[in-house]
């Protein structure tokens, strides 16, 4: 190169210039972007801590809610919490086996052109609107048997199991073919090599996957209108009946004609939304633990 | 190159290795594993092999060589019906294995593999410990009686024991490549196969560790028959006892294809081939 050629590094000229700065400008408008996502999470999450603020305490999670209190009786959502730990209990018990065996029959023994068949129907199925599936299970389970909190379950299964289903696909894909034909070439059978070698190395990723499905679900409150709403007092576990659930108790208490009512919908919100947190830090430790494993950095 | 040139008569290859090889019985002493006959691959349309007749015998060493894409792995592949999982797979001739036709459907392809055992290019151990990786096979296959002294003899065999005695419990990713593969080897011969094919096992791995795998086959294969796909020939002329020299054959439309060009000794593909193809590929001048 010569001497002229070289002199742009030391003066830049006008187009150079040019770039540089729609170059800035693009990235600070990302930034920005990034930073209203952050702060966005930050004002609301201290915004319902804030409006909860009164009723956060170690009674919240302890005492049940006293309904129609006109005095400011100290009362918390302890029914909610434990129904709502209960539906999305059976529910995963419900979805995750049961996405997992759909996942595995897609990915590891159906043809080509029932795998995408399947793969749309997953899709239909995540994008049904949570009423919907809530109107569904009302019109199958409820009618004529009454509320409960396994109708419950069962709709919050259905929303998840797509959820389940398709990331356990996407987990599964990720499992390289060398290790199918490691195991197939001791001569192991496919449901061998699938349980023994596939399932143990995406375990992680499924599990990651089911964690954030649970996220997903933990908040929706239109199925349980419909299925679990109508509900007694007090501390419930038996799924048999309706149980009282933290959105369906935000729903009403928001709804309530006593102010205290409303500090109690902010702070179950809080609470609902301290749990995402945990769930979704836990779905990224379980992700981060299993590569570590798998790339056997561990240890 | 001199001394080449003025040496004109015979062949010199480009590839002269020092060998532990022993001197081949007459043909007529050795039993047959494989006998393969007019055997055609193809995926989809395209056709991957033509026409390839062999037969492979017990208790050698017997190297696939050949340029890229003349279908080598294809053709290991088909010994164990590892391509039933490749979609679009069809397979034309017969490939019989002791005299038993294993390449038509109503063939379990997992009883073919139970006897027929593969190591693949790249290391795949299983993320499972050390002793898991070798026990793994051994507890599916049932063979549970005396679990711990099979995966010594195995790793015994496969010239890792000594390094890995310490940690079998460890995760076997933590190993290095050779060692990785060295696993592999272990993995398959713990299940006391008949036959192991090799698939480029060396192709990923330095030369230390490739020198290592290639002594543990020597002392193998008095108890296996290995088949062994190469791309390093090398590695052929060191270790195999027979060798096939596959090759691309061009057809109209631009279609292509392998084929073999010839199967004889090692001793004589790499000094004298009888055909010109082989002797191209031995002595560098293509490929």
């Amino acid at each position: 190169m010569s001497a002229t050629e070289l002199s742009v590094f030391g003066r830049p000229n006008d187009r150079l210039r040019r770039r540089r700065r729609v170059n800035r400008v693009i990235e600070l408008i990302a930034w920005l972007a990034a930073a209203v996502g952050v702060a966005l999470l930050g004002v609301l999450v201290g915004y319902v801590a804030l409006r909860g603020a009164s009723q956060l305490s170690l009674g919240l999670l302890t005492k049940p809610q006293v309904p129609y209190a006109l005095t400011s009786v100290s009362q918390g959502l302890a029914n909610a919490f434990v129904g709502s730990l209960v539906i999305v209990g059976i529910a995963t018990a419900m979805a995750l086996p049961f996405g997992m065996l759909i996942a595995i029959y897609v990915s590891e023994f159906a043809p080509r052109a029932i795998k995408g068949f399947v793969g749309l129907v997953l899709d239909t199925l995540a994008g049904i609107p949570a009423i919907v599936v809530g109107i569904f299970v009302y019109g199958l389970l409820v009618v004529g048997h009454g509320q409960s909190g396994l109708d419950g379950s069962f709709a919050y299964a259905i929303i998840m199991l797509p959820f389940v289903a398709r990331s356990t696909i996407e987990i599964l894909a990720l499992v390289p073919s060398s290790l199918r034909e490691a195991g197939l070439a001791l001569g192991a059978p496919r449901w061998r090599t699938t349980l023994g070698v596939v399932l143990p190395h995406a375990i992680g990723g499924i599990l990651t996957g089911a964690v954030l499905a649970v996220a997903r679900v933990a908040g929706e409150t239109a199925p349980l209108l419909l299925t679990t709403s109508i509900v007694g007092q007090g501390i419930a576990w038996n799924p048999l009946h309706a149980m009282q659930t933290v959105p369906v108790a935000i729903y009403e208490l928001a709804d309530s004609p006593v102010p205290s009512d409303h500090a109690l919908a902010w702070a179950g919100a809080f609470v609902l939304i301290v749990f995402i947190l945990i769930v979704s830090l836990t779905a990224r430790w379980l992700a981060g633990r299993s590569r570590r494993k798998l790339t056997g950095i561990s240890r | 190159m001199t001394e080449l040139v003025s040496e004109s008569s015979s062949i010199v290859p480009a590839v002269r290795v020092e060998t532990k090889r022993q001197p081949l019985p007459p043909r007529e002493q050795l039993e047959t594993v494989f006998e393969i006959q007019d055997l055609d691959a193809l995926y989809g349309s395209k056709p991957a092999l033509k026409g390839v007749s062999f037969d492979v015998y017990k208790n050698l060493v017997t190297a696939i060589i050949g340029p890229s894409g003349c279908g080598k792995s294809t053709f290991i592949r088909c010994l164990n019906r590892m391509n039933d999982l490749v979609p679009g797979f069809r397979q034309h001739g017969t490939i019989r294995y002791h005299g038993y036709d294993i390449s038509t459907r109503d063939v379990d392809p997992v009883a073919v593999r139970r006897t027929i055992g593969m190591v693949f290019q790249r290391p795949n151990p299983f993320p499972k410990s050390i002793f898991d990786n070798v026990a793994w096979g051994l507890k599916v296959l049932g063979m549970k009686d005396g679990l711990n002294d099979r995966v010594e003899k195995a790793l015994t065999q496969a010239a890792l024991w000594d390094e890995v005695k310490d940690r079998l419990k460890t995760n076997a990713m933590g190993l290095s490549g050779g060692q990785q593969q060295r696993l592999c080897i272990a993995r398959a011969i713990a299940v006391e196969p008949d036959v192991v094919l090799m698939d480029e096992p060396a192709s990923a791995l330095d030369p230390i560790a490739t020198q290592k795998i290639e002594e543990l086959m020597h002392g193998l294969k008095s108890e296996y028959t290995f088949v062994i796909v190469t791309h390093n020939m090398q590695q052929a002329a060191r270790v195999a006892d027979m060798t096939a020299f596959f090759s691309i054959s061009r057809g109209e439309e631009g279609q292509r294809w392998g084929e073999l060009i010839e199967y004889d000794g090692t001793e004589k593909i790499f000094t004298a081939p009888s055909d010109k193809r082989t002797e191209d590929y031995v002595t560098g001048r293509f490929g």
